[in-house]
């Protein structure tokens, strides 16, 4: 399917004080199936809350979003949310918070033993099986945000939107986590559209770069196809030439094109 | 560190042949059990106990001497004031309250009964009051929390209403359930359970965003969103209101009983000073006062039980 996810001249605007704050204006992009498509710009270019409509946390103003060729009307188990902040409940264990989306996608028609196996296999993925009972109090921020990839991943969605969940995270904990990310979806084939603000995990992980202008009416501004081809290793892209190519590019849009005057 | 010393006491306790006292260093290593190989070399089992939880100890005393010095400065001052009024000594309040409580449970008559029923029939009021009001307090609260629109509705009467003296409400109990008993109840109801409402409305209100935009991805029933986030998220809150409601219970239900009557540990109050026996007033505050601080332990631990972060 060409387009899986689809946004169709969609504009976002917020009322505030002093009158309509247009926020996203004219967007359009789409995501095939299977495809890896980051979302990048300066932070408060609405590309948070363009990964919120595709969510259906936030409804547009104007203009259509579809997922699988179906009108998004809200929230849905199709599209798993994995949020910057982990969002894990901390009264529950890591198995429970993964199994509170379990049983709520698959709860009226699995067995307990197939719940329980599911949310198992969602942690293990993410090789989190160890701290199943573990609360999120107990693990480092890192885990949490894989117990949170693990909880969306669980529900078997059509779409991971993942609002830069690596944003919170140091940096070494930030590149292993990337290269897990990798793997899991080499694994599953999920279809991804992530926001980040972070260019080297743009490129590194992603078939294509959305880059958005600067906001108030931010728009895209240019496409990047990311050619790499995969599996992507790291340490083999420190040298390579068309990486340095694609990076300088996102790069130029960046601090060129759309520098922010006061940031 | 602790661990370690109760697994290698375990150890030694289940090998049959006693380790030697002077030189357990030297068991052989293939008869530990595998877990106690990584611990460290049983030595400390010798240091004297003093040496071992020698910071613990200076630590229990530092914190003990200054509460056993403000208490003994508590009862001289009493004692010097005692000395020049009719007010009763330590000593002698020591002794009455021996004998009131070397009896508790015992029953002469409607208006002389031990100082056990009277604790314990006050307790009851409160028990019942508080539970009425936390029975509707707590999802009144919920819902003025959850709905913007009985928020707006209700706040003006509660702002009006919880200000009021406890006390005020005494004459209105009486006027409706035409008893003493209902009255005294009705009065810790409504004093208890403004805390409640209020407390449990601010949890429901302070439930951060991120939480509620989980069940609004994960799209859960209204069921699950109340049983797997709005309560635990509020329930802090929720004890903090009732800790707070039943130390306005307990503040409460002496004076009212002095106006109602009956028995209980306020009405004792009143009998003794008609009796001229103040021994047992300052037994009664005495009571009151550790009850109520045992009210506010046993809360706070079970507070403590459901704290997160």
């Amino acid at each position: 399917m060409d387009k899986f996810v689809s946004v169709e001249q969609a504009n976002m605007a917020f009322k505030t004080k002093q009158g309509s704050f247009i926020a996203l204006k004219d967007i359009n992009v789409s995501l095939r199936e299977g495809e890896f498509v980051t979302l990048i710009g300066h932070s408060g270019c609405g590309k948070s809350t363009l990964l919120n409509m595709v969510a259906g946390l936030l409804q547009p103003t104007s203009g259509v979003l579809l997922c699988a060729g179906r009108e998004i009307a809200g929230p849905g188990p199709d599209r798993g949310v994995v949020f910057q902040n982990h969002s894990l409940l901390p009264w529950l264990t890591c198995a429970q918070n993964v199994h509170l989306a379990v049983e709520r996608v698959f709860g009226a028609t699995e067995s307990k033993a197939q719940l329980k196996g599911r949310t198992l296999k969602a942690l293990e993925l993410v090789q989190l099986g160890h701290a199943a009972d573990k609360r999120p109090n107990e693990i480092s921020g890192g885990m949490k945000q894989r117990v949170g990839i693990a909880r969306a991943l669980s529900m078997e969605p059509k779409v991971l939107l993942l609002d830069e969940p690596f944003g919170a995270l140091d940096a070494l904990t930030r590149a292993h986590l990337q290269d897990e990310l990798l793997k899991i979806v080499a694994k599953t084939g999920s279809t991804v559209l992530m926001v980040t603000h972070d260019v080297d995990e743009a490129v590194l992980l992603s078939d294509r770069i959305v880059m958005m202008t600067n906001g108030p009416a931010a728009t895209v501004g240019d496409i990047v196809e990311v050619d790499l081809a995969r599996p992507r290793q790291r340490l083999a892209l420190v040298n390579d030439h068309r990486y340095h190519q694609l990076r300088g590019r996102v790069l130029e849009f960046l601090y060129q094109k759309q520098l922010r005057p006061a940031a | 560190m602790s661990a370690a010393i109760l697994t290698h006491g375990k150890f030694t306790m289940e090998t049959p042949a006693p380790v030697p006292v002077m030189a357990p260093a030297v068991v052989p290593a293939a008869e530990e059990p595998a877990e106690a190989v990584a611990l460290p070399p049983p030595m400390r089992r010798h240091t004297p106990l003093v040496e071992r939880y020698g910071d613990e100890i200076a630590e229990f005393f530092r914190q003990l001497i200054p509460v056993v010095f403000g208490l003994a400065l508590f009862v001289v001052a009493w004692a010097i004031i005692s000395q020049s009024s009719t007010l009763p000594g330590p000593v002698k309040t020591w002794h009455s309250a021996v004998q009131v409580f070397g009896d508790p449970f015992y029953r002469k008559g409607p208006n002389d009964q031990g100082i056990g029923w009277n604790i314990l029939n006050s307790l009851g009021r409160v028990g019942i009051g508080f539970g009425l009001a936390a029975l509707i307090g707590i999802p009144l609260g919920f819902m003025i929390g959850r709905f913007r629109f009985l928020s707006n509705m209700t706040s003006p009467i509660v702002s009006l209403l919880r200000p009021v003296s406890p006390l005020a409400w005494l004459p209105i109990g009486l006027l409706v359930f035409k008893a003493a008993n209902p009255a005294a109840i009705w009065v810790i109801f409504i004093s208890s359970i403004w805390p409640m409402i209020i407390n449990t409305a601010a949890g429901v209100r302070e439930v951060p965003q991120d939480y509620l935009n989980v069940a609004k991805v994960l799209n859960l029933s209204e069921w699950k969103v109340f049983t797997r986030i709005l309560f635990p998220a509020v329930l802090p809150f929720m004890l903090t209101g009732i800790r707070l409601a039943i130390g306005v219970a307990w503040l409460v239900i002496v004076a009212a009983e002095m106006l109602t009557g009956g028995v209980g540990i306020g009405f004792w109050v009143w009998d003794e000073w008609n009796n001229l026996n103040v021994e047992h007033i300052i037994i009664a505050i005495f009571t009151v006062g550790i009850v109520g601080l045992l009210l506010e332990q046993a809360l706070m631990l079970l507070a403590r039980r459901f704290e997160y972060r």
